[in-house]
């Protein structure tokens, strides 16, 4: 280990990165680790994160921000329009009873949630409000409320365009609906955009779904048990994930599928009876928000710095526009692809626009960020990167603290949610990174097992790195499968414009029709 | 014009009995057609995961197969041999309520079912899939000891 850590130093070194690295003999493995990973990782997170020429806006925020809206006017909000379709869908209204045991409606949403509620919704929410005050949270719900047209356009062409194969088992997603969509629409690249977003996809199934995981169930645990080397921590998940992926232990997966739903439930509910106990503040919370929203209130970047967080934290949790979803939702045999569309635009209505918003209330409302009793502006941290919080809090040890000043034992719940979730997530998301490790190199045995043992790698390094390093390789990865995937929906955008047309005029007149009366 | 009795069969004992009472029935009835009825217990509102998800089609066609050729393909011939007019279903869902809207589907006049072998707590809970079909079919239900 100590010497896998040495060469990779020295690699770092090479390039001119972390010379200074070296110098310290007396390093901790968790340490080395930490250092090698940023400098590995550091280039392709400045790149991503490249303001636009000129300003301070990352030009990745910009392309997310833009697709959602060309999203939300080019299907004629259909969000909204079809909201109470998607719910109708989900309750089993228009399912064929003859279909009855195929995947439902609301399995493929369940499945597709669990694998995106979960440290997003709990860190990644704390990450931002930390960052760019509440403001960041107006922004996060106006993030998630355009970012189901992106969601329902990408889940849409997932389901039209998946592989099925002769065993009766499907493989779907983005790259699928890359190479298959643009042949059929007679454009060149398909294929080739097809292998980037898989090659991406593999990195943001290393980052967000699993290395932030591990790191921030790490962090829990720690928080609980004292202070310990994340690497131990690392091993523990890596052999648990290891069993259930390699070793197929189905019953571990099983379990936690179910777990974590109710877990979720439990997070809602704790926060409402925190916002309930605090009534007379939520006036004042929203005030913030809004306040927050427009001038930054103080917060590092101002209004900038809290737009930037909001949009960030929305995309990283709700995962609109990235094509993971389209992964998840390709599983249901529907004879209308469109309506998986309809389906999953409620993911980032559940995940961003409720839980999301629960957290950053329960946080402003907690009264952890520091604000000057003068001004009523917010106080930085002697780094000035972030509002300084009691205690120094970030990330999930923030919501922890926000949560635990009302119910005092909420704190060991939520570790353990956050455990299960992080969990959950990491086994999704060996999923999805299958998926496209498999369209690269092919299905078979030793190609999955050569994946699944790198993915349980990363889970030690994950465990082991420190916060930033690790959530910015993670929002870069992930941010970097949405460059991708999006520049493919615009050229796939009118076959998905199709299927809309179709279907409402076939709704409208009667031919698609409820069988539950 | 003849009847049409629905028999739910459980894989069971109770379907057993219910398959012997069905056959006493038409026998009086005379010209009575009977439909054998297999319901694997399956809910969509469920939680899975992503493989569980990928692998369904594949299970539900294996999960109908083997129905049909260990319990409604022996069922239908024995009440063939046996003279009679028949035929066999199977489908996934609710057992009362899927037994109930395949009556309505196939215009059957009666239900026949065994009592339910499943016990203990589940039953405590959420009642018995016969007593559920008795409480809510919209035919009349004979419930076989």
């Amino acid at each position: 280990m100590k010497n896998f850590s040495k060469l990779l130093l020295a690699q770092a070194a090479a390039f001119g990165l972390s010379a200074p690295a070296l110098a310290q003999e007396a390093m901790s493995i968790d340490q080395q680790v930490n250092q090698t990973f940023a400098a590995v990782t550091g280039p392709f997170v400045n790149f991503i994160f490249a303001p636009f020429p000129g300003t301070a806006f990352p030009w990745i925020v910009l392309w997310l921000v833009v697709a959602a809206s060309v999203f939300t006017v080019y299907f004629g909000l259909v969000q909204f329009r079809f909201f109470g379709h998607a719910i109708a869908l989900v309750k089993g209204d228009y399912s064929d009873p003859k279909d009855a045991g195929e995947v439902s409606h609301f399995q493929a949403l369940a499945t597709a949630l669990s694998g995106t509620v979960g440290l997003g919704n709990i860190a990644g929410v704390a990450v931002a409000v930390g960052i760019g005050g509440p403001g960041a949270t107006f922004w996060m719900i106006l993030a998630g409320l355009m970012g189901m047209a992106s969601k329902f356009t990408e889940c849409t062409l997932g389901v039209k365009y998946r592989n099925e194969y002769p065993d009766g088992t499907v493989s779907g997603g983005p790259m699928y609906y890359m190479s298959k969509g643009f042949t059929e629409l007679g454009l060149p690249g398909g294929k080739f955009l097809a292998v980037m977003f898989s090659v991406f996809c593999i990195l943001g199934a290393l980052g967000g779904g699993n290395m932030f995981q591990a790191n921030q169930a790490h962090a829990q645990i720690a928080g609980i048990v004292g202070d310990y080397p994340g690497w131990i921590t690392g091993i523990v998940f890596a052999a648990i994930v290891f069993a259930v992926i390699v070793g197929g232990i189905k019953s571990i997966a099983r379990v936690t599928e179910k777990v974590v739903p109710f877990m979720g439930i439990l997070y809602v509910g704790a926060a409402l009876i925190i916002l309930l106990v605090n009534y007379d503040k939520i006036g004042w919370a929203f005030g913030q928000i809004f306040a927050g929203a427009f001038t930054g209130l103080g917060v590092a970047g101002g209004l900038v710095g809290a737009l930037i967080q909001g949009f960030k934290r929305a995309a990283f949790s709700n995962e609109a526009g990235v094509g993971s979803a389209a992964i998840a939702h390709s599983a249901v045999r529907t004879k209308e692809p469109i309506t998986e569309g309809f389906v999953s635009l409620l993911e980032p209505l559940i995940d961003t626009v409720v839980i999301c918003t629960m957290t950053a209330l329960v946080i402003t409302i907690s009264g952890q960020l520091i604000t000057d009793p003068a001004t009523g502006q917010f106080i930085l941290n002697e780094a000035g990167g972030s509002i300084k919080t009691i205690g120094d809090t970030s990330g999930v040890a923030l919501t922890s603290a926000a949560f635990g000043s009302t119910i005092s034992w909420f704190p060991y719940v939520l570790a353990l949610a956050v455990v299960l979730f992080a969990f959950s997530t990491m086994i999704s998301w060996s999923y999805y990174g299958l998926k496209a490790w498999t369209y690269l190199f092919g299905e078979g045995k030793t190609t999955e097992l050569i994946f699944k043992v790198i993915f349980c790698i990363f889970i030690v390094i994950g465990a082991a790195a420190s916060l930033g390093p690790v959530i910015d390789f993670s929002d870069a990865a992930i941010f970097s499968m949405a460059v991708v995937n999006i520049f493919a929906i615009y050229f796939l955008m009118k076959i998905v414009k199709k299927e809309l047309n179709s279907y409402s005029t076939r709704l409208a007149n009667g031919e698609i029709r409820k069988f539950k009366k | 014009m003849g009847m049409k009795l629905l028999i739910g069969l459980d894989g069971h004992g109770s379907g057993e009995r219910a398959m012997a009472h069905a056959q006493v029935l038409a026998k009086q009835i005379g010209d009575c057609e009977l439909v054998a009825a297999y319901v694997i217990e399956w809910s969509p509102y469920s939680f899975q995961t992503q493989e569980e998800n990928a692998e369904r089609h594949k299970r539900r066609e294996e999960e109908l197969s083997t129905a049909t050729s260990r319990i409604i393909d022996p069922a239908v011939k024995s009440l063939r041999d046996a003279g009679f007019a028949a035929s066999g279903i199977v489908r996934h869902g609710d057992v009362a309520e899927t037994l109930n809207t395949l009556a309505e589907e196939q215009g059957a006049d009666q239900i026949i079912v065994g009592r339910s072998s499943e016990g203990g707590f589940t039953r405590r809970i959420f009642g018995s899939a016969t007593s559920n079909l008795v409480m809510s079919a919209s035919v009349p239900v004979t419930v076989v000891v």
